[in-house]
């Protein structure tokens, strides 16, 4: 008889997370394709131009790729509770914050890697200065997970209500505004050829401690959420 | 708060004074009753008496409006859990889009694995042979309420708390569900099972437990 641990629990729900992304693909690229076609009509809109897009190529891959992060959230905890696991996971004797990091990541590996990954061909289709590059992916880098961590904690306090999406999405802005400010901050910095070593050190300190606080936060207002 | 000093081994589960109330609508309880290891106990009830409700109190997913539930004579709480207690409730926790059998690989790493027994080998006993690789979507509600019965057998958790285990499940699936229960009651399991009297656990002759629907109200009778 063997009890299982938190090791083997923690790859159960990396596993199959990820193998149901797989499976629903489809529905998994939406929102990078979402934050891709944004990027990419912009030139349209504004006209080919080098210099008015390269001023702000930054800050539109940076609102898009945010956005597209917020558009997968309310699905996050969602199909779990519909079909019962999430019970599941609950009643585990598993530290919960633990599984939900898990799963957590998951939804930064699908959603965000991926955009992170084209991050070049958008700045190219908006003409950023090739320095800035670097910038850009690194406080994408930063940026996305801090999303994906703060994003937890609002979709585990709305899950118990049953037409929470507008409710989460009021309550993610707010918090993630001063992500954007920091992240497309540093962009710009680059773009002026200014130090970018402040705003991203402030991303990474964020970061560091959602990645502490934030799936104990989520664990906590889930189980409130389900009782 | 231990109330068999006296007795060398408490009982597997044991309800105190157990009530449960939503905004201030009782909903069951006060409750009294203790469950041995190797007794099958039947929760009886008609539809909104609380039957699921005192399942998930007893998991410790909800917790009790007064009274307690004791675990081997530990107070159950949702912060201290343990590998000894497996809910089948009315939604099963399978991932549709997958296989019957990834469904239960899941169950094993979050759940651990009792000796003796492997995914397939669980499937196979409980009538699902050649379907481990099916999506569960592909599956029938009896078929997957079997892959959940399959579940049980895996994991290494000596009380059982069974919702409604006979709904959707054909005659032969009652049976199933009964000699389950059986050899889980042998191994010195324990389980509770709901039913609002359609089916019935046949083998054997199981406690009961009344719940009624005017809150408040239960009697505990021998079958």
């Amino acid at each position: 008889m063997k009890p299982g641990t938190t090791a083997a629990a923690c790859a159960a729900v990396l596993g199959r997370d990820l193998a149901l992304v797989w499976r629903r693909r489809g529905d998994a690229l939406n929102p990078v394709l979402f934050a891709i076609i944004v990027v990419a009509l912009f030139p349209f809109a504004l006209g080919p131009e080098t210099e008015v897009l390269a001023r702000i190529a930054a800050g539109t891959i940076f609102v898009a790729v945010l956005l597209a992060g917020l558009l997968s959230l309310d699905g996050l905890f969602r199909s779990d509770l519909e079909d019962g696991s999430l019970e599941q996971l609950v009643l585990s004797p598993h530290p919960l914050a633990l599984l939900l990091a898990c799963k957590i990541a998951v939804h930064w590996l699908t959603t965000a890697l991926p955009l992170i990954a084209v991050g070049p061909l958008l700045a190219l289709l908006l003409h950023l200065p090739d320095g800035v590059l670097p910038v850009l992916v690194g406080a994408l880098a930063l940026a996305t997970p801090l999303l994906s961590l703060i994003g937890a904690v609002c979709v585990a306090l709305t899950i118990g209500m049953r037409r929470s999406g507008m409710l989460l999405t009021l309550l993610v802005l707010p918090l993630i505004v001063p992500v954007l400010i920091f992240g497309a901050g540093a962009c710009n910095a680059a773009q002026l050829a200014l130090p970018t070593a402040a705003p991203l050190l402030w991303l990474a300190a964020w970061l560091a401690l959602a990645l502490v606080l934030a799936p104990l936060a989520a664990a906590a207002a889930l189980k409130i959420s389900l009782t | 708060m231990n109330p068999n000093l006296d007795d060398p081994a408490p009982p597997l589960l044991q309800a105190c004074a157990l009530a449960y109330a939503r905004n201030d609508e009782p909903i069951f309880g006060p409750l009294d009753f203790s469950l041995h290891a190797g007794e099958i106990v039947l929760i009886e009830g008609d539809n909104g008496s609380g039957k699921t409700t005192l399942l998930k109190v007893l998991s410790g997913l909800l917790e009790p409006t007064s009274g307690e539930v004791l675990l081997r004579g530990t107070t159950l709480t949702l912060a201290r859990l343990s590998h000894q207690v497996a809910l089948l409730g009315h939604l099963l926790g399978l991932k549709l889009e997958l296989s019957a059998l990834q469904n239960l690989h899941f169950a094993i790493g979050m759940g651990g694995l009792r000796g003796g027994i492997t995914a397939q080998l669980a499937l196979a006993s409980v009538g699902l042979e050649g379907y481990e690789d099916q999506p569960v979507r592909t599956l029938s509600a009896g078929q997957r309420k079997r892959v959940g019965l399959a579940r049980l057998l895996l994991v290494p958790a000596a009380l059982w708390l069974l919702d409604e285990p006979y709904a959707n499940l054909d005659r032969e699936g009652i049976e199933l569900v009964n000699r389950v229960l059986d050899a889980h009651a042998r191994r010195g399991g324990a389980a509770l099972i709901t039913s609002h009297g359609a089916y019935a656990y046949t083998s054997g002759t199981p406690r009961r437990l009344k719940l009624r629907a005017e809150p408040g109200k239960m009697e505990s009778a021998a079958a």
